[in-house]
């Protein structure tokens, strides 16, 4: 028989398109991308959003302040606490409601443990979606720690929902203190198995390494926030920049790097886990005495005007803009969501990377898709 | 810059603006046309710089569609809010700002989608989250037939 040879050289190969997505192990979610591809190189990425919009914000308009906390959580699921913290400021902020250090002090530790569960969930799914299986379940081992700590005080495990206008749901469990003094002992002796485990990996450095860059001036102006914008050296850290709760009477230092590749944002959010930790030690042993909440209205009006207020989540900066006009439940909301201007820079810092660093980049900027798409 | 100062330097490039100081931030209202020299002048000038569009919001205020903009400086930490309207509620369009700032290509095409606000000269202005079968959910006059969402 006649043997047919097909030479397909490198002008020949035509693009062609992939979707990756929506039900895609390393798109964490529901995200779709559809990616078009010249072999193995990826020449464009098209982010789909969409799947998991529940219309928050439209939600919002039509339900009362003390509500919306609520909704928040449903955000991004892993710094449900912080999310509640921003609208719970913005309104407090409004009514001009002075809170009791007592309440500043437990919304910082909580935040900053929220920080760390965020960051360890984060390290065993990019280690798993680099080949790397352990990390899942030394990640997930020590985060459960952390959420026992959050239903012992909150009720909850993951949707929190611990703030309230004007303070806290309840007081803290009698027990707080302690464990979560045993949680840092513990955690300071296994954070640097994390760096044994994966950090000093030959293989993880070759995949990791010099892969999707971001500079500064890229950073800034696509306002890339969080540990993202600061692997490329932006300084965009909130609570050093507008320090809200209790984080102008500690000291802690911004995580900064300078490289802005997929290495330098993973450093970045095992340095955090570490500040996260000093931050909690300064607090932990001086919490203040006084009532955990301020009594307020039973029907929260915001005063005519417009609001906004800026945290720092575990993903970068969320803020939350309220425009009221008097009534019980507010105009507008808008929030800024992290996740979703971090989203906008994937097609940038991906193209021209091979279609398995396009997981590793995507992994890197730790996206969370109900934020993406509230 | 403090408030005042930031008042004085919007007043140098344009007599004509409305400032308005509020509790938080220095509030700019400006008219669609002047929009886009405005944002630029805010970005270049050497005195101001605000580099960093941390927010833009699509605001339906009832009579008007409005959109904005909250910039901040990253090397001097000054924040200004512009905000801009548009009366035509059946072709709203204002100027992308997305050439200047690439954060606002997904900003401002999460606002057409919610909003129905066109931006001209945006590079791809597509629906995001909803598909073309929607209205736009975020006026106040949207009618939702399904009736999840009642007052």
């Amino acid at each position: 028989m006649e043997e047919k040879v097909i030479n397909i050289g490198p002008d020949e190969q035509q693009e062609y398109v992939i979707n990756m997505g929506p039900q895609h192990p390393s798109t964490h979610g529901v995200l779709r991308l559809v990616v078009s591809l010249k072999g193995e190189i990826v020449k464009n990425i098209e982010p789909h959003i969409g799947y998991i919009h529940r219309g928050i914000e439209k939600m919002c308009e039509s339900i009362t302040y003390p509500q919306i906390i609520h909704l928040t959580d449903r955000m991004d699921y892993l710094s449900a606490h912080i999310n509640n913290e921003a609208v719970c400021l913005n309104v407090e902020k409004a009514l001009e409601v002075d809170i009791s250090d007592r309440i500043k002090v437990i919304r910082t530790i909580m935040s900053e443990l929220t920080r760390i569960q965020s960051h360890q969930l984060w390290w065993c799914s990019f280690g798993m979606d680099l080949g790397g299986l352990t990390c899942f379940f030394y990640g997930l081992r020590d985060r459960e720690k952390i959420l026992d700590i959050f239903e012992e005080t909150c009720g909850g495990r993951m949707l929190v929902s611990y703030n309230c206008p004007g303070g806290l749901m309840y007081d803290i469990h009698p027990d707080f203190q302690k464990r979560v003094k045993d949680f840092i002992k513990y955690f300071r002796k296994i954070l640097p198995e994390y760096d044994q485990l994966l950090s000093g990996n030959v293989i993880f450095h070759e995949r990791s390494k010099g892969i999707g860059k971001l500079s500064l001036e890229d950073a800034i102006s696509y306002g890339i926030t969080g540990p993202s914008g600061r692997a490329s050296g932006f300084s965009c850290d909130v609570r050093k920049h507008e320090p809200y709760s209790a984080y102008d009477r500690i000291t802690f230092k911004e995580i900064l790097h300078t490289e802005g590749d997929t290495y330098s944002r993973y450093i970045a959010r095992i340095d955090e886990m570490w500040e996260s930790m000093n931050i909690i030690e300064q607090l932990i042993d001086n919490i203040p005495e006084g009532p955990f909440a301020v009594k307020m209205k039973p029907v929260i009006k915001l005063p005519e005007g417009e609001y906004y207020q800026r945290v720092e989540t575990a993903r970068g900066e969320l803020g939350v803009y309220i425009i009221s006009d008097g009534n019980k439940n507010p105009y507008r909301v808008k929030f800024r969501s992290p996740n979703f201007v971090n989203l906008s820079v994937l097609n940038h810092i991906a193209k021209g990377f091979k279609i398995a660093d396009l997981v590793a980049i995507g992994g890197s900027l730790d996206l969370v898709i109900p934020d993406i798409d509230r | 810059m403090d408030k005042i100062q930031l008042g004085e330097f919007i007043k140098s490039i344009n007599q004509d603006l409305e400032i308005r100081e509020g509790k938080q931030y220095v509030e700019v209202t400006v008219p669609p046309s002047k929009l886009y020299s405005l944002a630029k002048e805010l970005r270049d000038r050497k005195e101001a710089q605000f580099d960093f569009l941390y927010c833009l919001s699509g605001v339906d205020y009832g009579q008007d569609l409005g959109v904005v903009y909250h910039l901040r400086s990253t090397i001097f930490d000054h924040v200004i809010v512009i905000k801009t309207r548009t009366s035509d509620r059946e072709h709203p369009q204002l100027d992308s700002v997305s050439d200047i700032w690439k954060t606002a290509d997904f900003h401002e095409r999460e606002a057409f989608d919610l909003l129905g606000i066109r931006f001209i000269n945006h590079p791809d202005l597509r629906r995001l989250f909803l598909d073309n079968s929607w209205g736009y959910p975020l006026r106040k006059d949207y009618v939702d037939d399904i009736n999840i969402v009642t007052k």
